[in-house]
């Protein structure tokens, strides 16, 4: 861990300015993922900025009927929040299935979004690494490649994003409340995070010296018919090989709506569109769902050691989507 | 006469006498409350703010070639950077190998002597060690260091890659037993026979306390060390031969261990480094190591076991053969027992053992719980269970079928041996005749529900030990032994016996023990603590005992003018006639009487070898589970463990069931979860932290019962006692293989056994 100085801002406008004044800043807010970085030096920040004493520590109505939740308000806090386990179930489950109890109760919306990928190559600055020092190779690539992904890879990397927060605000539809040095904007949570292409080193379309003030959830909370089903290699504490976050509106057994998103497979939660469309006014059935998965599957590619998710992948949202429709008890 | 009958004590009027009101009782921790409040001081605890200096270690990024510039000159330019050391400054040190050998090392190798080459050997190796008056400081000027190196490209990682390069170790510690019958011929005979090869890869110790040395750099120039350690002897002649110091120089101190499961039996490096340091700059200095670097040293070694056995269409077995491979470093050849077990456990006139090491660019295994008998046990019990598959019996049956009576490799009976006590018991509580004789037959939801069965098995060893007791006139008795508690429970134990045996209460008793200048005893491990040390512990008690009986006797108007010490009790701090209790002297009155303040006795207490090598000892176990595989997404959770111990007496009902417990709950791990992953290409291991290295946690782990059987043994040693600290995890693995086989019809032949393998 490098020499770094530290100060603690109580507003976005203190924190852009704060960005500014040094070569490389970061923001850290639990530290949960940002310190484990800097202990194994990937990450070397010259300057830490403090942003949990903003006031982005609410979840309140939005204006159209949604919810708005802070940045920093804590996984722990949004999961077990009233309105959010009454409306958006799909976030509470996704977001208990994550980390433990005393990393949640320190990690924040924000950083959760904002976490790095779990490959080990990226934690071991002894190997190369294109996220971590782009040029220098992949070394998953050829390597051990166990928990990484399937869908969406590019020759330079094939990490994943590790969350399970997100892979349920994508199939909620929530958006990202952004402050940067030109100002507010929102961008769906599909453009947040990004596939590695040729840029692995880029984890999101964030740019320097942006902020993320909170994350808004539509009206549409799939209350009613959902699942979050993560496969993991241990009962608890463990990251996904896969997850899948299954939100679907029911008519009778019609399928009217349906939100497919997978987690620990791609650079980013990976939304079927193709499968959404596929399961969308057809029958809730073993059949129907047997269809999607392969549609979800398609294109998915295989490294040898994390081959196995691609078949892995397809049982779980056949068996995600029968617990959304209530043909199956949710564990 | 054996030598315990020579030093007026026998192993008949020993072991019956041991019952009451502390021995057998479900005794909590004396050392529990220092512990949850934080007041059990651990070796990096030592010293804090008192101006010591810290040290960091640099590892190697590389696996093999050589060091060919080193760069300090930025790091030491920081100020409060004292020093880097590197192999181009440490001092000339011990040139003999003997000298770097500790009492764990394995015979004949050359120990790994840090920073005295520019040679890589493995990777993570230390390869410097920067000093600085704060651990952030040091930490830092660790990245400032530079290093180039030229890299050795042909490695030679994967034991399964480099299985062509296997020999025969030239010393095995666990000399394996010569062939007995013909086993191929038998095999080729055998109407049922199986040949499977069983693998898992390396796993590490991981406690959850980092290896860790404080050292104090006292005004007359000697060393006082507080270091991580299962054996305080064993670190204080490792650093006296290393570093040319006397008994008096160096001081080794470990009072508590946060978990050691055998990574503490040898010196680690930073024990070398502190050392190194403190004695070159004169000064006191602490180093503790990262998780990432606890991944740098000994691990259980990779196995691979081809094993082939062949039985009647009754199912008698009637073949066995086990060719093994496991992997060593380069520079030492590290044996165990992983293919006796195949020789032992059952009833075979044929057998064939063979144990082939493979050199390996990784640093030296290291003995880890059961060290041989887990990696053993585990092959075994599988291919065995396939064999009952096959013949069409019941695995529990084709056990039972088989039962050694004696030890054939050994070819001596067994000093005690309750196995099929514990079989029965066993399968009663689990239900075991409720078994549905099909494989994958049992569906739950979406769960296949399997049972599986397995032995376990261990040794009963007991070794030379001395210790020392002091009765005071108030009676309070203090008893010391150089030993360790690691977190077995030895404080408690050894204060339960001397409490027992010298007729005091246990809150006056104080077991002394994690310090090098005590009574010596040998390194805490192989299940022998309580055997050993134990043992000295009621001899030096009963010694005691002796010498104050002889004092009351002298005492004016002695009630025991005539007695014999069988015809007095020692309870409540007092003697007194067993014929009349009012005929009583209080500990205090005779030593009063007497006009001494205390009384003392030191001890050796040595294993009755010529008795004990006319047998075959050891603890026996019967392991029953229960998993539930999903049967689309192929994760296994194991929802029942019943696990049936004959272990001797049992001391203390409660601690031994806490080493039984964490033992299955490794046992658990070992199948489903240990996996230290091995990049191939860089030599390095991948999964270094906790968060990728899966341990189980809450959620895996459910119903476990232990029993334990009824069993006597006046062989093992004076207290009848085998030992519990490895025992619990022999034979979980196989036993959790088994039910996934029964659950799935599957057969998984290597571990950790990951969902991928079942989809
Ligand atoms: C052992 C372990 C297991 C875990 N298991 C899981 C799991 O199973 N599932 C899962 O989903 N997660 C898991 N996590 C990850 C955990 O959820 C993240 O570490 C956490 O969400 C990060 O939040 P934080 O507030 O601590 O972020 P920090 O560590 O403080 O910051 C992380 C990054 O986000 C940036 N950042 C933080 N807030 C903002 C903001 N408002 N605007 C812009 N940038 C910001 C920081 O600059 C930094 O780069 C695990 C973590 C650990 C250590
Ligand atoms: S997969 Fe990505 S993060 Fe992992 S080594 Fe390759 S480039 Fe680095």
């Amino acid at each position: 861990m490098n020499k770094f100085t530290y100060a603690s801002v109580s507003t976005t406008d203190a924190a852009i300015a704060e960005m500014d004044e040094h070569d490389s800043p970061k923001f850290i807010a639990g530290g949960t993922n940002l310190l484990d970085l800097m202990k194994v030096n990937v990450e070397n920040p010259d300057h830490l900025i403090d942003i949990t004493q903003i006031a982005f520590n609410q979840i309140e109505a939005t204006a159209d009927g949604g919810l708005r939740l802070g940045a920093l308000v804590t996984n722990a806090d949004t999961a077990w929040n009233e309105e959010v386990e009454k409306r958006y179930p799909l976030l509470s489950k996704a977001i208990l299935a994550g980390a433990s109890p005393q990393l949640r109760n320190m990690a924040t919306n924000g950083g959760n979004l904002m976490q790095r990928t779990r490959c080990y190559y990226f934690y071991d600055t002894a190997t190369p690494c294109n996220k971590r020092e782009p040029g220098s190779g992949c070394s998953a690539i050829g390597g051990y490649n166990r928990i990484l992904a399937i869908l969406g890879t590019s020759e330079h990397c094939i990490a994943t994003h590790p969350s399970d927060m997100c892979v349920a605000l994508v199939a909620l539809g929530a958006t990202i409340n952004i402050t940067g040095i030109n100002g507010d904007r929102t961008i769906p949570i599909t453009e947040f995070h990004r596939l590695p292409g040729d840029r692995p080193d880029l984890d999101n379309t964030l740019q320097a010296g942006d902020i993320v003030t909170s994350i808004d959830l539509p009206v549409q909370g799939f209350e009613k018919n959902y699942a979050y089903l993560k496969v993991r290699d241990r009962a608890s504490y463990a990251f996904a090989l896969v997850s899948v976050a299954a939100a679907l509106t029911l008519e009778g057994n019609q399928i009217k709506e349906a939100r497919l998103v997978l987690g620990g497979v791609a650079h980013k939660p990976w939304r079927s569109a193709e499968a959404e469309a596929a399961l969308t006014h057809q029958e809730a059935s073993v059949s129907t769902f047997e269809k999607a998965a392969a549609i979800a599957l398609e294109g998915a590619k295989g490294y040898g050691d994390n081959t196995f998710k691609i078949e892995l992948a397809k049982r779980a949202i056949v068996r995600a989507l029968k617990q959304a429709a209530g043909l199956e008890e949710q564990a | 006469m054996s030598l315990l009958q020579k030093l007026g004590v026998s192993a008949e009027n020993l072991a019956p006498e041991i019952t009451g009101k502390y021995i057998g009782k479900p005794i909590s921790r004396v050392d529990g409350r220092a512990k949850v409040t934080g007041n059990a001081k651990y070796a990096a605890e030592f010293n804090i703010g008192t101006g010591i200096l810290y040290g960091y270690v640099i590892s190697s990024p590389i696996a093999k070639g050589k060091i060919t510039a080193v760069n300090a000159r930025q790091a030491l330019s920081q100020k409060g950077v004292l020093n880097v050391f590197t192999h181009e400054n440490v001092p000339g040190l011990a040139w003999f190998d003997r000298s770097y050998q500790d009492q764990d090392a394995p015979p004949g190798g050359s120990p790994f002597r840090p920073l005295q080459s520019d040679e890589i050997l493995f990777s993570q190796q230390p390869i410097a060690l920067v000093i600085a008056e704060t651990f952030e400081l040091a930490r830092y000027a660790s990245t400032l260091v530079h290093f180039e190196y030229e890299v050795k490209e042909e490695l030679n990682v994967g034991l399964e890659l480099n299985l062509y390069k296997a020999k025969k170790p030239k010393k095995h510690r666990f000399p394996v037993p010569k062939p007995r019958g013909d086993a191929e011929k038998a095999l080729a005979g055998s109407v049922v026979k199986i040949e499977e090869a069983y693998y898992h890869g390396y796993e590490h110790h991981n406690p959850m306390e980092m290896f860790a040395s404080t050292v104090i750099y006292g005004d007359d120039d000697r060393l006082t060390i507080y270091d991580k350690t299962q054996g305080v002897l064993n670190s204080q002649s490792y650093v006296k031969s290393v570093f040319g110091l006397s008994e008096d120089e160096a001081r080794v101190i470990s009072p508590f261990m946060g978990g050691g499961f055998g990574a503490g039996l040898r010196p680690q490096y930073q024990l070398y480094m502190a050392v190194l340091a403190s004695l070159e700059l004169k000064r006191s200095v602490k180093v503790v190591l990262t998780r990432q670097q606890m991944f740098s040293f000994g691990h259980r070694p990779a196995t691979l076991q081809k094993i082939s056995l062949g039985a009647s269409a009754e199912g008698k077995l009637q073949a066995v053969i086990n060719r093994c491979y496991s992997e060593t470093s380069t520079f030492e050849e590290y044996t165990e027992n992983v293919v006796n077990w195949s020789g032992q456990m059952y009833q075979c006139d044929n057998v064939m053992l063979d144990h082939k090491l493979v050199p390996l660019d990784l640093f030296t295994p290291l003995d880890m719980r059961a060290p041989g008998g887990v990696t053993g046990m585990y092959a075994l019990e599988v291919a065995i269970d396939e064999l009952a598959v096959k013949a069409g019996i019941d695995p529990l049956e084709f056990r039972l079928l088989n039962y050694a009576e004696k030890d054939q490799n050994l070819d001596k009976p067994f000093s005690s041996k309750e196995l099929r006590e514990c079989y029965r018991q066993g399968a009663e509580r689990f239900g075991w005749n409720k078994r549905n004789p099909e494989a994958g037959a049992t569906l739950e939801g979406n769960n296949l529900v399997g049972w599986g069965v397995a032995t376990g098995c261990w040794e009963a060893n007991q070794m030379p030990s001395r210790a020392k007791a002091m009765l005071s006139a108030d009676g309070k008795l203090t008893v010391s032994s150089a030993t360790a508690d690691i977190g077995t429970g030895t404080y408690t134990v050894m204060t339960q016996v001397a409490a027992e045996t010298l007729g005091v209460a246990m809150e006056d008793v104080l077991f002394k023990l994690g310090d090098s200048v005590l009574p010596m005893s040998p390194l805490q491990g192989g299940s022998w603590t309580m055997a050993t040390v134990g043992s000295a512990v009621k001899l030096v008690c009963d010694q005691l005992k002796a010498k104050l009986f002889k004092m009351a006797k002298k005492v004016e108007n002695s009630p025991f003018g005539n007695s014999k010490e069988e015809d007095v009790v020692f309870a409540d701090r007092c003697i007194s006639l067993k014929e009349d209790a009012q005929q009583y002297l209080t500990f205090t009155e005779i030593m009063r009487k007497s006009k001494v303040n205390y009384i003392e006795e030191d001890t050796t207490s040595l294993p009755n070898m010529l008795e004990q090598n006319e047998y075959s000892r050891f603890t026996h176990s019967a392991v029953f589970v229960e998993v539930k595989v999903d049967q689309d997404l192929g994760t296994v959770h194991v929802s029942r463990v019943v696990n049936a111990v004959a272990a001797g007496r049992i001391i203390n009902t409660k601690t031994s069931r806490s080493q039984v417990l964490g033992g299955i709950v490794w046992g658990i791990s070992m199948a489903l979860h240990e996996d230290t992953v091995m990049d191939d290409n860089f030599g390095r291991f991948m999964n270094t932290n906790l968060a990728e290295y899966h341990v189980p946690v809450n959620a895996d782990i459910n119903d476990i019962d232990v029993i334990f059987v009824e069993e006597h043994d006046d062989i093992v040693n004076p207290l009848g006692v085998k030992g519990l600290g490895e025992i619990g995890i022999v034979g979980v693995a196989a036993a959790i293989s088994n039910a996934v086989y029964h659950a799935t019809g599957k057969r998984v032949r290597d571990l950790p056994i990951q969902l991928d393998k079942l989809l």
